[in-house]
């Protein structure tokens, strides 16, 4: 009981200490009604205190409000530019960057492949001449980009950071993200392009040349999104993500890097859905989980290694082409639910984006959508608001309780790697049929009428048929692009591209050697997209997944 | 005399890597009694083509999410003509209305939207396979 009491005690010291410290935004805390309110309720471990379930930090919201992340991408460079400088002129300090199809998947605008998607789900990016454009008149010193792209992550970033030296800012000033997270483009998104091991290689090779040259850059965001997106349930998105993440921190570990150097700069990114507790309880439990498992399996030290910051985005999935317009009132909530779990940025989806990208309208609606939830509904006065409520904790308990099962299967199958345990589970087909079944049970139950979305199997009256406002992407995209490339091809050195070529191909074939280099040097020749893809390829060989349901 | 089983050949032509809705399309048509040959991602209309002749298909069944229909359906039907295979294309997945007429006068057979039930995706391959026997 005494003791008990003084480990009450000293939680509750230590927390009010760190909150002492922290700089609070200049604004009222108190209600509406003028009803002031404290910082925090209930009982320690207080949020800022290890293993983190209530947040990240003491103060949380009072000291720094969600950074309101909205993505952007579409048509050439120079279109995308255009939106980038609107958005850094109204305010905003991060970029976000949808890349199209090609480029995700390492394919040129003049490739067969690329046929009809060039520029649509995002912007085309071949040659460094388009990254140039891209951000042409940016201070990439002065501003933090986010780059959603995975299986040609590694020269992505090469032609970014040849970007910025080209405009005379170091390489150790850049702030960013990059997504670069291969294990869920198997298990869900499937923007694949080699082996996962390869894969791995190439991930672990920027984790080191990032660690060691560019201390303001994360190099992986550990992304569940995609895979709640796919099917999966909520445990699931939060067990294979966290389990994604340790195989990442085993891999880097194998490769030399010390835990604590790496830690600090992984981040996670999730998926806020509807079911409002069921995400709360996700995302608290995701930051104990990885605590103790950062602490008591990988001896990570360095606090920073054990908090896990992440991102989250409203559920696309959850969208309706049905009444569109419905779907605000789903954001908002999926938004409110994020800030309860107590998200450390946002991306709120335009209600438009079940029909196709979003209109600028609906954009900033979607902006508009949590800049209420920050400032009108009063839930940033009070970290963790929701701790401490039985339900709450329970399902948060009952969240990890399910990760932990998923890990122990993982860790079983991977003989004691949770590595190789996800190598195993891509291998045999797990996730993929984990996902793909969650996906169907849920279809079936929307079938049978025994989950009711509001819209599409209830309440289906009022389905205004009226064309809406769409985003067309001009078919001009397309050739114009494909002219760009044709003249970057014309222009360059063709010596110097065929050696930084070769050299792509010798120093993949070497596993000892980093793969940074060589991919600076091939993108600052020009070398495309592709070319760079085939040159790895004719080492790493390229992924296809067996057609299994 | 029972009928005779139908066999559809769904694939995604093209990068879009979006296989959740044609997965679920998948089972949906098996538990209707439709026989479903799965290719997957990343298909080429040749491909498709080839399995249609192999498999000896009734129909096809695209999935397209990536605003690419436009271009990627239309090509699937040419091709077919061009192999003379009488099969009817579906396609499902997110096309806005403005491109519904255009595709169905590309030779399109049907198009299935978000939220269509197991039995309006069942129904609609029935009436695609009917429609083309009886041209």
């Amino acid at each position: 009981m005494t003791d008990d009491s003084t480990a009450a005690d000293e939680y509750r010291s230590a927390w009010q200490a760190a909150y002492d410290q922290a700089q609070l935004r200049d604004v009222a805390f108190s209600t509406m009604s003028g009803v002031e309110v404290e910082p925090v309720y209930g009982e320690g471990p207080f949020p800022g205190q290890f293993p983190y379930t209530r947040g990240i930090h003491a103060s949380m919201y009072r000291s720094r409000l969600w950074t309101m992340r909205m993505f952007a991408g579409f048509g050439t460079a120079e279109d995308t530019n255009v939106r980038f400088k609107d958005i850094l002129r109204n305010g905003g300090t991060g970029l976000s960057t949808a890349f199209d199809m090609p480029t995700l998947m390492g394919r040129d605008s003049d490739s067969e492949w690329a046929l009809g998607e060039v520029g649509r789900a995002g912007v085309a990016v071949d040659t460094l001449a388009d990254m140039e454009d891209l951000f042409a008149d940016i201070d990439l010193a002065g501003v933090s980009t986010s780059m959603t792209i995975n299986g040609p992550a590694p020269i992505v970033m090469a032609m970014y950071i040849a970007v910025a030296e080209k405009t005379g800012v170091e390489r150790a000033a850049l702030s960013g993200t990059i997504q670069n997270d291969i294990f869920k483009e198997y298990q869900a998104q499937k923007e694949y392009i080699f082996p996962p091991r390869p894969s791995v290689r190439l991930i672990t090779d920027l984790m080191s040349f990032t660690a060691a040259e560019m201390p303001r850059w994360h190099p992986v965001s550990v992304s569940g999104y995609h895979i709640r997106e796919a099917g999966s349930t909520a445990a699931q998105e939060l067990a294979f993500t966290l389990a994604n993440g340790f195989a990442y921190v085993e891999a880097a570990i194998a490769a030399g890097i010390d835990v604590d150097t790496f830690a600090p700069r992984l981040s996670f990114f999730f998926n806020a859905h509807s079911d409002f507790f069921e995400e709360i309880g996700k995302f608290r439990a995701a930051r104990r989980i990885w605590a103790r498992w950062m602490r008591d399996r990988y001896g990570a030290k360095d606090p920073k290694s054990h908090m896990l910051r992440f991102h989250t985005q409203t559920a696309g999935v959850s969208l309706t082409a049905q009444q569109p317009r419905n779907n605000i009132a789903r954001v908002a909530l999926q938004a409110l639910a994020a800030a309860l779990g107590g998200t450390q940025s946002l991306h709120t989806d335009s209600y438009d984006e079940a029909l196709a990208l979003p209109t600028e309208e609906a954009a900033r609606i979607a902006l508009r959508t949590q800049q209420i939830v920050a400032h009108e509904t009063g839930v940033a006065n009070v970290a963790d608001p929701l701790g401490g409520a039985p339900y709450v904790e329970w399902m948060t308990d009952e969240m990890e309780r399910q990760a932990e099962e998923v890990f122990a299967h993982l860790d079983h199958l991977g003989d004691g790697s949770i590595l190789e345990g996800v190598y195993a589970g891509i291998e045999d087909g797990y996730f993929v049929s984990e996902i793909a079944e969650a996906s169907y049970r849920f279809q079936r139950e929307v079938n049978a009428g025994q989950r009711i979305i509001v819209g599409v199997n209830a309440y289906t009256d009022g389905d205004d048929d009226a064309e809406h406002n769409l985003l067309r992407i001009d078919p001009a995209v397309e050739d114009l692009q494909r002219k760009r490339l044709a003249t970057v091809k014309q222009d360059r050195d063709d010596t110097a591209f065929q050696a930084a070529l070769a050299r792509v191909r010798t120093d993949a074939a070497d596993p000892n050697v980093n793969m940074m280099p060589a991919l600076l040097d091939a993108v600052g020749a020009y070398a495309t997209l592709e070319e760079v893809v085939g040159a790895l390829e004719t080492v790493f060989g390229r992924y296809t997944e067996r057609p299994v349901i | 005399m029972p009928e005779p089983q139908i066999r559809i050949v769904l694939a995604k032509l093209g990068l879009d890597g979006h296989d959740r809705g044609l997965r679920v399309v998948t089972r949906m048509l098996r538990d209707a009694g439709i026989e479903v040959i799965y290719l997957g991602l990343r298909q080429t209309t040749d491909m498709v083509v080839a399995a249609a002749i192999q498999e000896d298909a009734d129909a096809i069944g695209l999935s397209l999410h990536n605003a690419s229909h436009m271009t990627l359906a239309p090509r699937m039907v040419q091709a077919l003509r061009d192999a003379d295979l009488d099969i009817p294309v579906i396609i499902g997945g997110i096309i806005p209305d403005h491109d519904l007429q255009p595709l169905r006068d590309a030779g399109v057979a049907a198009i299935l939207g978000p939220g269509a039930s197991a039995a309006e995706v069942a129904q609609a391959v029935r009436s695609a396979v009917a429609g083309s026997a009886a041209v």
